[in-house]
């Protein structure tokens, strides 16, 4: 629009656009100076980033978009601050994947890196299934008392945590108890009776002519794992039948249903997704809560 | 500014002005979304990624159907902290075969993308039973009715070939073999006279993976003989992640910077 339509409203000694719609006209005010101004800046700020960032999308054939001068990366720089955190940790890492359960009691430093990072982890991955504080639940050992399944050592936690129970690599802990109902083996009275009798050890109940009866029953089939006294064996992961501690329960049920089907559960090869580190921590750290090699 | 003077034909008539402002909104969208079509560095280039088998698949739906992902993401961010918790932070290509896609940012519940191996068979059928028997604090509702509900897998095919329509490439004999790959790997003793068929369902994947070990076959429920939503559900939950070799990944080639 030039000079000469300027059209000036009366009332308000406003200028017009000129446009008018069933004899309304519209105000042609200004837009708010700061308003503007913050408005132009964005534009400048929009140019400065496609510089300094990554921005454009390239075109086809071109393979990829502008990288900006920065070169920046989200990746990179996670990359970059992984690395610092495994640096920081290093020394003490390599010391702790070398120490032995002395070392650690001795070098105080070393005891509170590996117990900070083995809670840690613990926290994450273990608790899930052995509980806050390693306290158990049916089916998933208590690990702060000192009864074990495979060992109560530094050395046999740490095996057991890097290859898992009942994995597919060579080196994990591996037993498998039959299935004797399931399977046949032992008939409905037999498994009553050898379930008494097992209850007996533990003193939970008192002998009976079932228990009686069940003890041969567990002389031919049990006690090539569990032992002759059904105190366990560690080398199987056995559990001790003559303890109060049960992994699925101690009632007559749960004995029964234990024999019956088994459930052979199973843990993770944590080897496969935590580092040697990590592991080692947490082997400590599992160590720790209990107190004891049992 | 001939042309400027113009604007009254847009603003009198209305049509005019729609498509007008169509055309103006779309660019940015175009300029946003239309390279990623193109660009060779919006999926990275991995080594291990194959579709789901039809288990999976059938699990992965009652995932969807149950609206696991209003509390769970799938979705590793690139933060220490987050690949400090979970490991690797997520590639474009491990969800490439998702329609639809996981993501998610709403945590109410741990992301769940590297889940796959993180915890035993039993451990996911106790805690979708009733997850405070093993998590006394988790406030996720029990999923019980999974445990005895026969997987209805009637669709698998059609599901199967719905995905090979937007891209997800499964052949033909994946299709063909749907239910009975569906059934061989829920259970191990599925073809007990001949050997060689629930080494089918193996082999197709594997070569579609191109790597060993991405297809596990078991009684995912501890329950051969009945194949149960659990089954599907842990048969999925237990793979998620799990595909892509991160040993012959290059983060750091140009390729793969974001």
């Amino acid at each position: 629009m030039s000079e000469h339509d300027k059209d000036v409203d009366a009332a308000t000694g406003v200028e017009t656009t000129g446009h008018e719609w069933d004899g309304i006209r519209e105000l042609n005010n200004p837009l708010p100076r700061w308003w503007l101004y913050i408005f132009y800046i964005t534009i400048v700020w929009a140019v400065v980033y496609w510089i300094f960032m990554p921005a454009w999308p390239a075109l086809p054939g071109m393979g990829t978009n502008t990288p900006g001068i920065r070169n920046h990366s989200d990746r990179a720089l996670v990359a970059e601050s992984i690395d610092a955190l495994r640096s920081a940790r290093a020394e003490n890492g390599a010391a702790l994947i070398e120490a032995s359960v002395e070392d650690i009691l001795a070098d105080q430093d070393l005891r509170q890196f590996a117990m900070a990072a083995g809670e840690s982890a613990f926290g994450d991955n273990c608790a899930t299934c052995h509980g806050a504080g390693g306290r158990g639940a049916p089916g998933y050992p208590t690990l702060a008392d000192d009864v074990w399944l495979w060992g109560g050592g530094l050395d046999e936690i740490q095996h057991t945590i890097t290859y898992g129970v009942r994995q597919e690599n060579m080196e994990s802990r591996f037993s498998m108890m039959p299935a004797f109902g399931r399977d046949q083996v032992l008939s409905a009275e037999e498994i009553t009776n050898v379930a008494h009798y097992v209850r007996t050890l533990s003193g939970l109940e008192e002998p009976s002519d079932a228990s009686i009866a069940g003890q041969e029953v567990f002389e031919w089939n049990c006690v090539a794992c569990h032992g002759e006294a059904g105190t366990g064996d560690q080398f199987q992961g056995a559990p001790d039948l003559t303890d109060r501690d049960w992994l699925y329960g101690s009632d007559m049920a749960t004995v029964q249903a234990t024999i019956y089907n088994p459930r052979n559960s199973a843990m993770p090869a944590w080897g496969e997704r935590l580092d040697e580190t990590t592991v080692k921590a947490l082997a400590v750290y599992v160590y720790a809560l209990s107190g004891s090699e049992g | 500014m001939a042309l400027f003077d113009k604007h009254a034909l847009l603003e009198k008539h209305s049509m005019l002005l729609t498509v007008g402002i169509l055309v103006v909104v779309a660019i940015g969208g175009i300029i946003e979304i239309a390279p990623l079509f193109y660009l060779s560095n919006t999926i990275e280039r991995v080594n291990g990624m194959r579709p789901y088998t039809p288990l999976e698949l059938a699990g992965r739906e009652i995932y969807v159907r149950e609206g696991c992902y209003v509390c769970h993401s799938q979705m590793v961010r690139p933060l220490r902290d987050e690949v400090e918790r979970y490991g690797h932070y997520s590639l474009a290509a491990e969800s490439m075969y998702d329609h639809p896609f996981q993501w998610g940012s709403k945590r109410t519940g741990p992301d769940l993308a590297r889940v796959g191996g993180k915890y035993s068979d039993e451990w996911h059928m106790d805690h979708m039973r009733d997850p405070r028997s093993v998590v006394p604090e988790s406030i996720m509702p029990p999923y019980t009715f999974m445990v005895d509900r026969p997987l209805d897998f009637s669709q698998v095919q059609q599901t199967m070939q719905a995905m090979r329509l937007v891209g997800v490439p499964y052949t033909d004999a994946m299709i063909e073999n749907a239910e009975y790959d569906l059934l061989a790997q829920a259970n191990p003793d599925f073809y007990p006279n001949s050997g060689d068929y629930d080494g089918a369902l193996v082999d197709r994947y594997t070569e579609a993976s191109g790597r060993e070990g991405t297809v596990t076959v078991r009684a995912f429920d501890g329950d051969a003989e009945n194949i149960t939503e659990m089954d599907a559900m842990i048969a999925y939950l237990q793979m998620l992640g799990t595909l892509v070799d991160f040993e012959t990944y290059e983060a750091d080639s140009l390729q793969n910077r974001r």
